[in-house]
């Protein structure tokens, strides 16, 4: 598997860390209730098809990127650093 | 049909033409008591012990594909009670106590063989490590015997003991571990529940689960409506895709899990063996074929075959641990897709829908938890109450902070 890094462009898988869900960028307030909390830290989707995920260029660059990603195939369909990915609006 | 040698003479003399199919292919009925979705090793062991333990025998097991035909009969066979922090240690405990009834049990040859495990140490911290966790798997009442780098060396003289970077300082001896053949441990428990009234029906895909006011009514099918008053989801690996039909989200994803075999060699690894290099372990088949495997990928899968860059690391743990299978010739690699839970433990629970129960987040351990789990499931189905050995698998104890993370790597899910 190959993952586009957009600073650095196609590379190997061993270079990169694997995070979790993109869950992971909208993390809640500390005064946030307790279900908000759990919901972050351990519930997921866990679609089997496209998901967008957090990974980390960790052997390159260190960009922290949001990959979109077909869990059955392994296709990678696009990449985008998460420093400029989109948040939930979260109140 | 009983088996026992005097079967196995009487059909050899008689052409082996009186063998019956193990378990009957019916229809599905209209409406039962008890529908299992999933016919794993769990589903059908949870079957079993509803219509064995609790007299409950208008049950359908529904699989999707075949029986054997998933995890069961996809996992690399290790039997094994070595755990060490309450809610998972009393339950392996008690699983592997029914592993070494199983076969009288089921009047079925499972072929367990309890050969032992040895769990390589290279560091003094992992000496403590190991020795903290042996005191408590003697205090759950299981076996372990701390062994020093000479008493290694006699029972594996075959492996790397002076590898720079994992030196063997010695082992942690399970001796009550071992391995059991997987295909038969799904078939015996298919006949034994068939035998009892089960219905097990392949090629059955539930496509939705009915629920009215909370309560669940039954399952909607590839091959037409079920009607039930109480359903059980256990399918590990689409855990995620079964409860969405419940409006439920679980703390699950899913990751796949590679194992590697070689060709058959003659008799020459005698226990199942970990190194410490990553998550590296392997045995010997009686087949002959050494089974061996790492680590889960580590990113979300539900393709059933990893990438090379983990194959190329077990091959190479393999290689540093014993130098002699570099000759062996891998005869093929498959994945499993594994439910990978915050803590690295199982749920056996009841969910918000009344009847609707869910057995699921096995991570990469669920073989061993196949007799355990089954009981403990039927047990909660028949009585309403948690069994004693799985009274802490709870499905809100993430959210309570009551997690069970037995190698404290916190609530990531690929880190178990």
């Amino acid at each position: 598997m190959r993952i586009t890094c957009p600073l650095c462009g196609d590379r190997d898988r061993r270079e990169f860390y694997y995070m979790g869900h993109e869950t992971y960028l909208n993390r809640p307030a500390a005064d946030a209730p307790l279900p908000e909390w759990d919901a972050y830290l351990h519930l997921r989707d866990n679609p089997a098809g496209d998901t967008q995920e957090l990974w980390q260029h960790e052997a390159g660059c260190g960009a922290w990127v949001v990959v979109t990603r077909n869990t059955v195939t392994h296709e990678v369909k696009g990449s985008e650093l998460a420093e400029t990915y989109p948040r939930e609006a979260r109140t | 049909m009983r088996y026992s040698a005097w079967q196995i003479l009487k059909q050899g003399l008689t052409g082996n033409t009186g063998w019956q199919p193990h378990w009957r292919s019916p229809e599905p009925k209209a409406e039962y008591d008890v529908v299992v979705i999933g016919g794993g090793g769990h589903g059908l062991s949870t079957a079993y012990y509803l219509a064995k333990e609790y007299g409950i025998t208008n049950v359908a097991v529904l699989e999707k594909g075949y029986i054997g035909g998933g995890n069961v009969g996809r996992n690399t066979t290790i039997v094994r009670a070595n755990y060490g922090i309450d809610g998972n240690s009393e339950f392996y405990s008690h699983s592997l106590k029914l592993w070494e009834d199983m076969e009288q049990e089921l009047n079925y040859n499972t072929m367990m063989s309890q050969r032992g495990i040895i769990n390589l140490f290279h560091s003094d911290g992992q000496r403590d490590a190991f020795a903290k966790r042996g005191n408590m798997m003697i205090s759950q009442g299981d076996d372990a015997i701390m062994l020093g780098r000479d008493e290694i060396r006699e029972m594996l003289p075959y492996i790397s003991y002076d590898n720079p970077r994992f030196p063997v300082y010695g082992g942690l001896y399970h001796p009550r571990g071992g391995t059991a053949r997987h295909d038969a441990v799904a078939w015996g428990f298919a006949r034994g529940a068939d035998q009892r009234g089960v219905d097990i029906i392949q090629q059955c895909e539930v496509t939705g689960i009915d629920i009215e006011n909370g309560v669940v009514r039954g399952v909607q099918t590839s091959r037409g409506p079920i009607r039930a008053k109480k359903v059980a989801i256990v399918v590990a690996g689409r855990s995620s895709q079964v409860a969405a039909m419940a409006g439920m989200r679980l703390p699950i994803e899913s990751h796949v899990l590679q194992a590697f075999v070689t060709e058959g060699l003659k008799p020459c690894v005698d226990h199942v063996i970990s190194f410490g290099m990553g998550h590296f372990y392997l045995s010997q088949s009686d087949k002959g074929g050494l089974v061996f495997g790492g680590d889960i990928d580590f990113y979300a899968s539900y393709a059933s075959r990893g990438n090379l860059h983990m194959a190329e690391h077990v091959m190479e743990a393999g290689m540093a641990l014993m130098p002699m299978i570099g000759r062996a010739k891998v005869l093929r690699s498959w994945g499993g897709i594994m439910d990978m839970t915050p803590d690295g433990s199982p749920f056996i629970d009841r969910t918000q829908t009344e009847g609707l129960f869910i057995n699921c987040g096995w991570c990469y351990g669920g073989f061993k938890a196949v007799p355990g789990s089954g009981k403990c499931f039927a047990h909660l189905m028949a009585t309403g109450d948690h069994h004693p050995a799985a009274s802490k698998l709870r499905l809100d104890r993430l959210a309570r902070g009551h997690v069970i993370d037995e190698e404290a790597t916190g609530s990531q899910h690929n880190l178990h």
